[in-house]
């Protein structure tokens, strides 16, 4: 199979530790960075919605709003795909929880934002968008498999699209199973054709294998941590320039992914 | 508007729901208009409501080498693969192909949260999982492609689709664009829901529940009856199987209006139908029948109604089989795409069973009891929370010379 081509021109990113892209090349570079607020301002969204908003939706709008102010599309315009290994832990332990304990008493608000797409749901209310949109897992390739599905949709429709991959951090018991303690989110516009905001072209072959880059610390602890951080080698790669990662795609396969640079 | 697609060849499909396990099995439940609803055993606490449960799910043991996968969504996705010789027919599409040149794209709602619900029923003294429930493949909502992925023995790309009610609709565009980029040969898609406390009391909780059995686009309709369901399909290219049944068309889109009610005017949904006919390169009056959504909530029922009557000439014959099934969520996708292919198969047009007396905004495209009449072109409406819409468009693979 000949590579995929497509062209990155928006990037979006938000963990405890940084507020964005632009920090995430501060830190690489071995600057000191200052932690964002504790919780992502997704200031896309109406204030009234901010608020109700569980954290996942937060987190998933924050990195999404980054992504398309960069790339200076129109998010109204933008097919869209949300990937999440867990979707909203903290959802799922609420309800989990009440449902052992006092099931009627679970909260009507809460059971419509566990679905796996109300981050895509929140954004496409948001910014009025009617375009095409899904969400997506693939455990601890949720990444991966997201690009995948991201790159087939721009090339199939030879249009922009918006890639998001985010999870939140849970606490006990349910962490214990999920491996994900901590918040991390990324977000990608793509093109097919190289534009006025395109930073990076990408190169994108699926290959059988498992070699998954390796990454400086802290960024390996946090892949460790949260499978939505396994975006991290390409993050790291777009922010350093150029440069070949690879990325899971699924148990057996990997993404092999050349960037050189635009700008 | 897009440009028509390629079209696929369904060389294999099954679906199993509290019809039946297997195609026969929803045959005869469609001919003879008989509703597999039951009065709700399966809640962890009462809850006065109908459900489509499927009969033998807890006692379908997982072979030795996947028992780790035990849980009632994995169970029930491994019963729905047994059917119709399915697997037999991915282990043909695997020989010829290769195992990493076949996808596998299933759609869920739920998963096995069903697991990490018992989980929390009988968390340790310490507040962790009990050990046999310490697996953490089976508290994801990757759980059921995973798992499938082993037990088809498949290596090609491998992707959950979630987005609620549309999720085992929108595999089958996944699959059309990977097939169309030769990124893969074939792909098997299909979804599967099961029934659990956080759908049952949820939707509960939002009031979208009937007390009695559901009425899809009947005048006193109030609510759905939750059901669950596994189904399966093989796509290649036509030229594997010009007489194959085939998928035409396929249309996404985004209400951008409520995460739990739709668009009142259907815009979303209008929109999708739109692509897909766009896709298949026919017009509506060109579609014989659609399998509607029709969850027999108020809402759902009454913009779909109207979508109809736009839209359709009342030679175009519609339905909702939710009567039948219930609504089987994120499985609803793929159990109305089958119906879709039997529909073609068999030259039935299934009635929307469960009305008895019409909402007058039904206009005369409804088919409220069986109707004999070969269909060559058909539609499957499925929508979302969120906002999020599908629809599919099937049609008659070549004719025998």
């Amino acid at each position: 199979m000949s590579p995929l081509q497509v062209h990155v021109d928006g990037i979006g990113l938000w963990s405890p530790q940084l507020a964005d892209f632009a920090a995430l090349r501060a830190l690489l570079d071995g600057a000191t960075v200052a932690p964002p607020a504790a919780r992502p301002a997704a200031a896309l969204l109406p204030s009234n919605e901010r608020r109700r908003a569980p954290e996942s939706v937060l987190l998933a709008i924050e990195v999404a709003g980054q992504a398309v102010a960069m790339s200076r599309h129109q998010a109204v315009s933008l097919v869209s795909i949300f990937a999440s290994a867990h979707g909203d832990q903290t959802i799922t332990d609420y309800m989990c929880s009440t449902l052992a304990r006092q099931p009627d008493a679970l909260s009507p608000t809460r059971f419509h934002n566990s679905v796996h797409n109300a981050p895509a749901g929140y954004w496409s209310i948001a910014t009025g968008c009617h375009a095409a949109s899904t969400s997506v897992c693939a455990q601890q390739a949720s990444f991966g498999a997201a690009l995948l599905e991201a790159v087939s949709q721009l090339l199939a429709a030879q249009a922009p699209v918006l890639l998001v991959c985010s999870d939140t951090g849970a606490g006990p018991p349910l962490c214990e199973v999920t491996g994900c303690s901590q918040s991390f989110g990324s977000a990608l516009v793509l093109a097919p054709h190289a534009g006025p905001s395109s930073r990076a072209r990408l190169n994108v072959q699926l290959r059988r294998g498992h070699t998954i880059s390796e990454l400086p610390e802290p960024l390996a602890g946090w892949r460790a941590g949260n499978a939505s951080a396994s975006a991290l080698p390409l993050l790291t790669l777009l922010a350093r320039g150029s440069g070949s990662c690879t990325v899971a795609a699924n148990g057996r396969n990997d993404l092999q992914i050349d960037m050189e640079s635009i700008a | 508007m897009p440009l028509p697609m390629t079209p696929l060849a369904i060389t294999a499909y099954t679906a199993s729901s509290a019809l039946g396990c297997g195609l026969a099995a929803q045959l005869d439940g469609l001919r003879a208009a008989h509703s597999s609803l039951r009065p709700n055993d399966f809640s962890s606490a009462p809850l006065d409501c109908w459900i489509g449960r499927v009969d033998g799910v807890e006692a379908c043991t997982l072979p030795t080498n996947l028992t780790a996968w035990t849980c009632r969504n994995n169970q029930l996705a491994w019963l729905g693969l047994q059917q119709d010789g399915f697997t037999d027919r991915v282990a043909t599409a695997r020989a010829r192909y290769g195992a990493d040149r076949i996808a596998l794209l299933l759609g869920t709602s739920t998963a096995s949260i069903g697991a990490t619900e018992e989980a929390y029923r009988r968390l340790d003294p310490d507040g962790g999982f009990a050990d046999d429930m310490l697996r953490p493949a089976i508290h994801a909502p990757h759980s059921l492609t995973a798992f499938a992925a082993t037990a088809l023995a498949l290596e090609g790309p491998s992707l959950t689709v979630s987005t609620a009610c549309s999720s085992s609709a929108k595999v089958f565009a996944s699959a059309a664009r990977m097939l169309q980029l030769g990124l893969i040969d074939a792909a098997v898609v299909g979804g599967v829901d099961s029934l659990c406390d956080s759908v049952l009391f949820g939707f509960n909780a939002l009031e979208l529940v009937s007390a009695d059995r559901c009425r899809p686009f009947d005048a006193a309709r109030d609510g759905i009856s939750i059901g669950e369901a596994a189904g399966f399909a093989l796509l290649e290219r036509v030229e594997q199987a010009p007489r194959a049944p085939r998928l035409i068309g396929y249309g996404e889109s985004s209400d951008a209006h409520h995460m739990s009610t739709p668009h009142p005017d259907g815009l979303g949904a209008e929109l999708a139908l739109h692509e897909a006919l766009a896709r298949a390169g026919v017009d509506a009056s060109r579609v014989d029948y659609i399998n509607l959504h029709g969850t027999a909530s108020q809402k759902n029922d009454a913009v779909e109604a109207a979508l109809v009557n736009r839209c359709f000439p009342a030679s175009t014959r519609a339905s909702s089989t939710k009567g039948f099934t219930g609504h089987t969520l994120g499985a609803a996708g793929i159990v109305e795409a089958a119906i879709v292919l039997l529909a073609i198969e068999h030259g039935l047009i299934p009635g929307n069973l469960g009305s008895e007396c019409a909402d007058p905004d039904c206009g005369p495209s409804f088919a409220w009891r069986n109707e004999r009449q070969p269909v060559s072109v058909a539609l499957s409406n499925s929508f979302g929370f969120g906002g999020n819409n599908a629809c599919l468009a099937f049609a008659r693979g070549e004719v025998a010379a």
